[in-house]
């Protein structure tokens, strides 16, 4: 168990740097989520941590040491693989086993902590089975194994669970929290599927080209973006952004105001001065969320009740919130606080 | 319904020719080897005076001891070991070099690498027959005619067989060897542990085909090797041939013959399931 530090960490290919910058002080058991858009940086970032790439400029310090140019086995460290990356001629027991013999581990130390990793991953009846002969959720159960039985300090996953179908999916992402609680290990975990991000992480990183726009609690991230990017990919449905200038906000020009599609509800078009023609709702039983075009053509979703009535496409709405939801972004993405 | 049986019925007579074709192709192909082997198993009259038999004689026996023990100028038996040698040296040599070679093609980032997989490459394009003059110099140089190392080092490096297995390693996902290197694992231990296993069908299929080409050399061996008793099997039947008016012991060549296609049918067959599963599949 360990913590991890990452210091002003930069990652250059070439003259192409990737990852401008990113610290983050991680406390030991925590488990973090690096989230964001494909190419943004998390597997470069992970892999950093991991030692499979070189460090550019910056520090990696795991528990206290500086671990920049240390090997991956020496760094206390565990990978799980988007492709799980078993070996293939080996069975579940030698692919779990072989980090342990490298590391001359006695025989029967190795067997009792494959065989606990079996227990608690449900794969006693498959040890002696090839992959190939395994399905895609028992192969990411031996991938886990695999990282169990090093105890390492740190567990590092790269999109583990990108390669499932959605209803397996949810549940080895339960699996995974409960287990990295029983455990206490610290972890880093790679993901862009924000659900995924929201429900896993004690604290996780927004990532956006590169550089780590936002690191805290996902619900404190969800209520209270730090940038216009953070606010877009955080929650489902987006965002709606809206022109400040046209809205009447005194700001300087580019601005935009951000309101979450629970904030807004639709009124009596008397009652406000911002009406938009439904385009179309969908009824999701417990919710509805109402898709409109505004008059000046931007495109604005509402969620609200599935209880409550339901406009009818092409029918007229005025929309109204409260100004505590508003959220205000300069040109440049970053939010402005009154 | 109609239709359909005859259908069937189409199938199954297009079924029979193919069938019958092939047959008479393997017949076509399986009669020379067959006369061979009937050859060898009659005495020299036999065969000297038509018509030429059809059915064995009852000198086999006699034949091929005289073939193992005496032979024409050196012993078959002896000629078998040479060829046994030098064809394992040959593939054995050629696998365990070339897979170090792709090794460290794919897997290690050192300057020039990309020369020297073009200069391995280009290799392909020089045939022992067209070096031959000057490897022979070389070998007659470091005092090699007439051994076995002079048999076996010309012939040991191979661009084909690098070339696929780099091929096949490039296959290979990076994240094993990744995976590896997080669990430990040294390169040279990567290789042995996990890319040897994992090549095992490659290297059966390659192991085969490079038997068979070691066993079949024919120039090579006839140049270097002077001495009857490193004579090669395959050149030694030619050996046999006599020149001028002395008459050939045909049963004595024929029962040699048969004995030299012995080993590599026994390598095909021996390793048959793993040959055909590495040309078909790999294993990932
Ligand atoms: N070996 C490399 N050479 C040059 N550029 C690279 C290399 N590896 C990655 N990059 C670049 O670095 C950036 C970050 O890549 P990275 O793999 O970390 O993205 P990611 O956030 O993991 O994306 P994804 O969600 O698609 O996996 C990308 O723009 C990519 O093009
Ligand atoms: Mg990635």
């Amino acid at each position: 168990m360990a913590t991890v530090t990452l210091e002003n960490l930069r990652k250059s290919y070439g003259n192409t740097e990737v990852i401008h910058g990113v610290d983050i002080d991680i406390a030991d058991g925590e488990f973090i989520v690096i989230v964001g858009p494909s190419g943004c940086g998390k597997s470069t970032l992970l892999r950093m941590v991991a030692g499979l790439e070189t460090v550019t400029s910056g520090d990696i310090l795991i528990g206290g040491r500086n671990v920049n140019s240390v090997e991956p086995m020496d760094r206390d460290i565990a990978m799980v693989f988007q492709n799980y990356a078993l070996y293939p001629h080996m069975s579940v027991f030698d692919n779990m086993a072989y980090g342990l013999k490298i590391a001359k581990v006695p025989k029967d130390e190795i067997a009792k902590r494959v065989a606990n990793a079996a227990e608690i991953l449900q794969l006693v009846p498959y040890l002696t089975r090839k992959p190939r002969e395994l399905s895609g959720g028992q192969r990411q159960r031996v991938a886990m194994g695999r990282a169990i039985v090093r105890k390492p300090a740190v567990f590092l996953f790269d999109e583990p669970l990108s390669n499932l179908d959605a209803k397996l999916r949810v549940q080895m992402r339960l699996e995974i929290k409960a287990l990295q609680r029983d455990l206490g290990v610290t972890s880093l975990y790679v993901t862009h599927d924000q659900v995924e991000a929201m429900t896993l992480a004690d604290r996780m990183i927004v990532m956006n080209g590169g550089v780590a726009d936002q690191i805290g609690k996902p619900l404190e991230v969800y209520a209270d973006p730090a940038t216009e990017f953070v606010a877009g990919f955080i929650g489902s449905p987006s965002t709606n952004f809206l022109d400040a200038g046209r809205l009447g906000r005194r700001v300087e020009g580019g601005a935009k105001v951000g309101i979450r599609p629970e904030h807004i509800r639709t009124v009596a078009q008397s009652e406000t001065d911002y009406a938009g023609k439904v385009v179309y709702s969908e009824p999701l039983g417990a919710e509805t969320l109402i898709h409109l075009k505004l008059l000046d053509g931007e495109d604005v979703t509402v969620r609200q009740e599935g209880a409550l009535p339901i406009p009818s496409e092409g029918e007229s709405c005025g929309l109204a919130w409260e100004a505590k939801d508003e959220m205000v972004f300069a040109k440049d993405g970053i939010r402005l606080r009154q | 319904m109609a239709q359909q049986n005859g259908m069937v019925e189409k199938r199954s007579s297009g079924l029979w020719l193919t069938h019958l074709g092939m047959i008479v192709g393997v017949a076509f192909i399986f009669f020379p080897i067959w006369l061979a082997f009937v050859a060898s198993t009659v005495d020299q009259q036999a065969i000297v005076r038509p018509p030429m038999p059809l059915l064995p004689g009852d000198k086999f026996f006699e034949n091929y001891a005289r073939a193992l023990t005496s032979g024409v100028n050196a012993p078959v038996g002896i000629m078998l070991v040479n060829s046994m040698v030098m064809a394992l040296g040959i593939a054995l040599g050629k696998i365990a070099i070339s897979l170090l070679s792709a090794f460290a093609i794919v897997y290690f980032r050192f300057p020039g690498r990309h020369l020297f997989f073009w200069l391995i490459f280009l290799t392909l394009m020089l045939p022992v027959e067209v070096r031959i003059v000057p490897t022979y110099e070389v070998i007659a140089n470091f005092g090699m005619l007439n051994s076995y190392s002079g048999l076996i080092l010309p012939l040991i490096a191979s661009a084909t067989a690098t070339f696929l297995f780099r091929q096949f390693f490039m296959t290979v996902p990076d994240e094993l060897a990744e995976a590896a290197r997080v669990d430990g694992a040294k390169p040279m231990r990567f290789f042995f542990d996990i890319l040897l296993p994992m090549s095992r069908t490659n290297i059966a299929a390659l192991f085969v085909i490079l038997f068979i080409y070691g066993w079949n050399q024919y120039l090579w061996p006839l140049l270097i090797t002077t001495d009857p008793s490193m004579n090669t099997i395959v050149m030694g039947i030619k050996q046999m041939f006599p020149s001028g008016d002395d008459t050939a012991d045909w049963p004595v060549i024929m029962a040699t013959s048969i004995l030299a296609m012995i080993p590599p049918v026994l390598v095909v067959i021996g390793m048959q399931r793993l040959f055909v599963r590495g040309l078909v599949e790999s294993e990932k």
